[in-house]
């Protein structure tokens, strides 16, 4: 560890240039944790540099911080070098940021994930180096399936239901609030990320595909929402179309689940000391759709790091972003925080491996997480997915039926696309 | 406001009842109150009880209606793990900046609305009077370009400054009322001594004006500190962000923790002051409300 | 300044006097109106006829009405989702208003009458009045949750429910469960009007009533009733306006669902969300507009007098 980081500050040193001392503004995390870790790094770059860093205080909401950096770039401001980028906004603010092919070397930039540096390139320009990513787990508690007989987590929707129909059943006999799976089926973007799931694992598609035609009516997607709304009451409860992350840890940390869909961020916490199931879960990828195209689909999530083009430290900020996203910060990161990396090659590290396991066990789901159509949809992203997790929510709570919905949805999109994205 | 109460209707008086007739009559009554003070009550005291729970003890079931081992530790946690003191600092400093604005100017108007006479005061009064009808989301799209335009953007004088929309007509409207009811010869006495409209104000009606001034000050107070629209478009992090947005906004220690006994804390926290405030000037706050919308 | 005897308006030069020191002390606020809601209002108006963008660095170019009404159904009133919303709030309005206006009134003739702790109960219905609508709205929230809320729980207890209701994922109940919440934070402030109404009608016509027999329901409805119209005209007319524009709770309740979206969650999606200025200006200015509309009825119907 301590020969990793020296190496990593030796890199550093050298690839510095001689420049003035300046100060460097970053806008990263509004609380807890993922403020000190962004804190700590900088400072440590500072250290070495010898410039200083300021952190700008961002609301924790993506709205709010999105509403804050378009008001700051749209007036063309320098108040602000390096960005925290969230995976959906790339095709949103591209215009405002510094490309960073041929001003970071290629090679370290091959390090990270394809599908992340694909989704942060815009117009051939890549406008943010990857931090760490976020994708869809399966939760599961390894103790009750056991229980119930069962040797490995399921592997498509269908034996999902079939587990969490039985484990449901036989829970229930003492506990009257036992469900088999939540997930998020509140509406709003996390319910977009739970839908596109579905519909890629069943061979769907993305919504829109990448070059801007809508395709989100097709039998595949049709028959991934049929089985999705078929859970609703079964083995999810009727209110998981109002939770969001929480409501569905909470349910599962209080042991009243034996299936959860959420991000990486849940296993730190059902890990904890005060939780009720500490050291009975497992993670595995979410399952497979039916039919011949069915497969293993994540939503791709996580942050990134960009330069804005008003900066005034330009050569400054992008060593800032280099260093905060290089392989010794990044595997920092994981072990004390579980964040997850965006570098390959950690995913093979044995302390990062022992200290948060699926980590190693999950690697193909990170490397294959699905991107929400934030690219091809440019400006009107949130439009789009406001309009989709609309649809699926009117689904799932059984206003309407998937054909009928889907059929409005892709009308729907063709309004908001109108002339062009 | 007239205080002479009306004949109650269940006042012993009313001999054309049976002994068992009113006996029932009065069990019922108490029933209803007691049901109305059940409805108005419980979701506070819900609050209350929630946020003396431990983070935890919120997803038992079934659920206890009284905390058993009651920790103050959500109340410490609004305020170490968030910058809610902050928030705090924000919405006082907003609301108290808003009124102080709101009644100089008020003050200004009313006496002229309802001291002067000139061509046009009917038509001002309707256009103060259409102003405070003002859906505020009319003015959203343009007031979001001016404030940025100003630089007002996450400031507390843009929170000031949006929110005299309406605040200002409110308390012109209710304030001319009031001032329409101080005895003239006050201001005569004044003027035949020479004095100028504006000492005139100040010395002698001022302080007249005195019962006035607090109850719409306390009700403009009231709704600029709950206001939400304006704040939570027009601020983008703790800089001025005020307690209802933050409240609405709440985060755990990650980016997707809902800590449903901290919300209650703060919840708690924030909503104390005011009803202490209502409690204490309940007399001008129902006389404030009433002047604004009966007297019409 | 002369010494004036009297203000006896028929001293033309002080008259026009008095006139021109009213003016100067009216131009701080006048200057302030205009700023915050003149301008703005006139802003969103210009704003509403262009593509204005917030993302977009461009400065805004003029499209005519196509925010509105486009030949290709692309404008605001061809969208389902506006029309949706528009029916939503209309939902809302009439059930709220009705109930708190029963409610109120309910509550203000029990507080009317003389019991014993009557202070107290004026008191008490002060309290969701001064709660701040974000704060009850997460409080409902929390009661309304359905694994874990004390409504479903209390339900459970008085067996009257086998499985737990989920009051704001229904999109049956999702609209009233946020009427409920409204209608308990209002109802105080209906009652409070109505009760001033009510204290204001003198109580010897009451005393004549008695003399000549009169039942109490008679009373009321002979008596009370028809004295209290301008007390009920006004509250229904205030808070009819102030449930056209609601927004707040609405939103921290369910966010911009579709099942219980208000006209203005929807401008203010449009707006901020979507960074489309330009449409939602539209938006905005169709609700000022139905807004107005009642506006006008309201002063002109009750002909508000100055003087």
């Amino acid at each position: 560890m301590k020969a990793l980081k020296a190496l990593g500050i030796l890199t550093v040193t050298a690839l510095i240039g001689q420049a003035a001392a300046v100060q460097v503004s970053i806008s990263c995390g509004a609380v807890g944790a993922e403020l000190e870790f962004c804190k700590k790094a900088a400072d440590e770059w500072a250290k070495k540099t010898g410039n200083t860093v300021r952190i700008v205080q961002t609301p924790n909401d993506t709205n709010d911080r999105l509403a804050l950096y378009q008001q700051n770039l749209s007036a063309k401001s320098s108040d602000i070098d390096v960005y925290q980028l969230d995976v959906i906004w790339p095709g949103l603010l591209g215009q405002h940021f510094v490309d960073l092919k041929g001003k970071i070397p290629q090679s370290e930039i091959n390090a990270h994930f394809e599908a992340i540096i694909k989704n942060n390139t815009v117009n051939g320009k890549l406008i943010a180096m990857p931090w760490f990513t976020d994708a869809g787990l399966l939760y599961y508690r390894k103790d009750l399936l056991e229980k119930y007989g069962y040797k490995n987590p399921p592997t498509t929707w269908a034996q999902l239901s079939q587990m969490a129909t039985k484990i449901q059943a036989g829970e229930r006999k003492n506990n009257r609030n036992f469900q088999g799976y939540v997930f998020q089926g509140k509406s709003y973007e996390g319910l977009t990320c739970n839908a596109l799931e579905w519909i890629y694992s069943y061979g769907g598609g993305t919504i829109v595909d990448s070059s801007g035609k809508v395709t989100i009516n097709n039998p595949r997607a049709v028959q991934a929402l049929k089985d999705a709304a078929s859970w609703i009451g079964k083995t999810a409860p009727r209110g998981v179309t109002t939770y969001a992350e929480e409501e569905a840890r909470g349910l599962f940390q209080a042991g009243n689940a034996a299936f959860m869909r959420n991000w990486p961020y849940a296993w730190g916490l059902a890990q904890g000391d005060d939780s009720k199931i500490k050291d009975k879960i497992g993670v595995a990828p979410l399952p497979k759709g039916s039919g011949a195209q069915g497969r293993h689909a994540a939503t791709l999530g996580g942050w990134q790091l960009g330069v804005s083009i008003y900066s005034k430290n330009q050569k400054e900020a992008i060593d800032l972003v280099r260093y905060l996203t290089s392989a010794a910060v990044q595997k920092d990161r994981a072990i004390n925080g579980s964040y997850n990396p965006t570098i390959k090659a950690l995913y093979r590290d044995k302390d990062v491996t022992t200290a948060v396991p699926f980590m190693g066990d999950l690697y193909d789901v990170f490397t294959s997480a699905v991107a929400r159509p934030s690219g091809p949809t440019k400006g009107k992203y949130n439009q789009v997915s406001s309009a989709f997790y609309g649809a699926v929510y009117n689904v799932l709570s059984g206003r309407s039926q998937p054909e009928a919905a889907l059929k409005s949805l892709e009308t729907n999109l063709n309004r908001i696309k109108g002339r062009g994205w | 406001m007239s205080t002479s109460p009306s004949v109650p209707p269940h006042q012993p008086a009313a001999r054309r009842r049976t002994k068992p007739g009113k006996l029932i009559g009065n069990l019922l009554f108490w029933l209803v109150v007691i049901i109305i003070l059940f409805y108005v009550l419980f979701p506070f005291y819900w609050a209350i009880v929630t946020s003396l729970k431990l983070p935890s003890q919120l997803f038992d079931t079934p659920v206890a209606y009284w905390p058993e081992r009651p920790t103050l530790g959500n109340y410490a946690q609004v305020f170490t793990g968030q910058p809610f003191s902050r928030n705090l600092i924000n919405s006082l400093v907003v609301a108290v900046g808003t009124v102080v604005i709101s009644l100089l100017l008020a003050m200004l108007s009313a006496y002229a609305l309802g001291r002067f006479r000139f061509r046009g005061k009917s038509m001002l009064m309707y256009i103060i009077l259409a102003v405070s009808m003002f859906p505020q989301i009319a003015v959203l799209g343009g007031l979001y370009t001016l404030i940025r335009g100003f630089g007002l953007y996450n400031t507390w004088w843009g929170l000031m400054f949006s929110y005299l929309i309406f605040t200002l007509p409110f308390t012109v409207w209710v304030m001319t009322s009031f001032v329409r009811d101080i005895p003239a010869e006050l201001e005569e006495a004044a003027l035949v001594d020479g004095a100028t409209p504006l000492q005139t104000l100040f010395k002698v009606l001022l302080p007249v004006m005195m019962p006035s001034l607090v109850t719409t000050g306390l009700l403009a107070f009231i709704t600029a500190w709950n206001e939400f629209l304006f704040a939570l478009t027009f601020t983008a992090d703790n800089t001025a962000r005020t307690v209802p947005v933050a409240i609405s906004l709440f985060s755990g220690a990650s980016q997707f923790e809902l800590p449903w006994a901290a919300i209650m804390a703060a919840s708690v926290v924030v909503t104390v002051p005011l009803i202490v405030l209502v409690l204490i000037f309940q007399r001008n706050i129902v006389s404030g409300l009433t002047a604004g919308a009966v007297k019409g | 300044m002369q010494k004036a005897q009297t203000l006896t308006p028929r001293r033309g030069g002080l008259e026009r006097q008095r006139a021109r020191i009213a003016l100067w002390l009216l131009v701080p606020t006048l200057l302030a109106i205009a700023l915050v809601a003149g301008y703005p209002l006139f802003n969103t108006i210009y704003l509403s006829f262009t593509d204005a963008n917030l993302g977009s660095p461009e400065a805004p170019r003029g499209v005519g009405l196509s925010n509105y009404w486009t030949p290709d159904g692309l404008g605001i009133l061809q969208d389902p989702a506006w029309w949706n919303s528009v029916v939503n709030t209309l939902k809302f309005t009439v059930s709220s208003v009705v109930l708190e206006f029963l409610l109120g009134l309910g509550i203000a003739l029990v507080i009317n009458s003389k019991f014993p702790g009557r202070g107290l109960m004026r008191a008490a219905i002060l309290v969701p009045w001064a709660i701040p609508t974000v704060v009850s709205a997460q409080m409902w929230k929390w009661m309304y949750n359905d694994q874990f809320g004390v409504i479903n729980d209390l339900l459970f207890r008085l067996n009257l429910i086998d499985a737990p209701i989920n009051w704001i994922a229904n999109p049956d109940l999702a609209l009233w469960s946020i009427v409920a919440v409204d209608v308990w934070k209002t109802t105080p402030f209906v009652a409070l009007l109505l009760l001033a109404g009510l204290q204001a009608i003198p109580s010897d016509i009451y005393e004549a009533a008695d003399v000549d027999g009169a039942s109490r329901f008679t009373q009321f409805w002979r008596l009370t009733l028809p004295l209290l119209v301008p007390t009920i005209l006004v509250t229904l007319i205030f808070r009819t306006l102030d449930a056209l524009r609601v927004f707040d709770v609405v939103y921290v309740m369910n966010g911009y669902a579709e099942t219980s979206i208000s006209m203005s969650a929807y401008a203010r999606q449009q707006l901020i969300d979507f960074q489309a200025l330009g449409a939602g200006s539209a938006v905005s200015v169709l609700i000022f507009l139905v807004i107005m509309i009642f506006t006008v009825f309201y002063v002109t119907s009750l002909r508000v007098r100055f003087d």
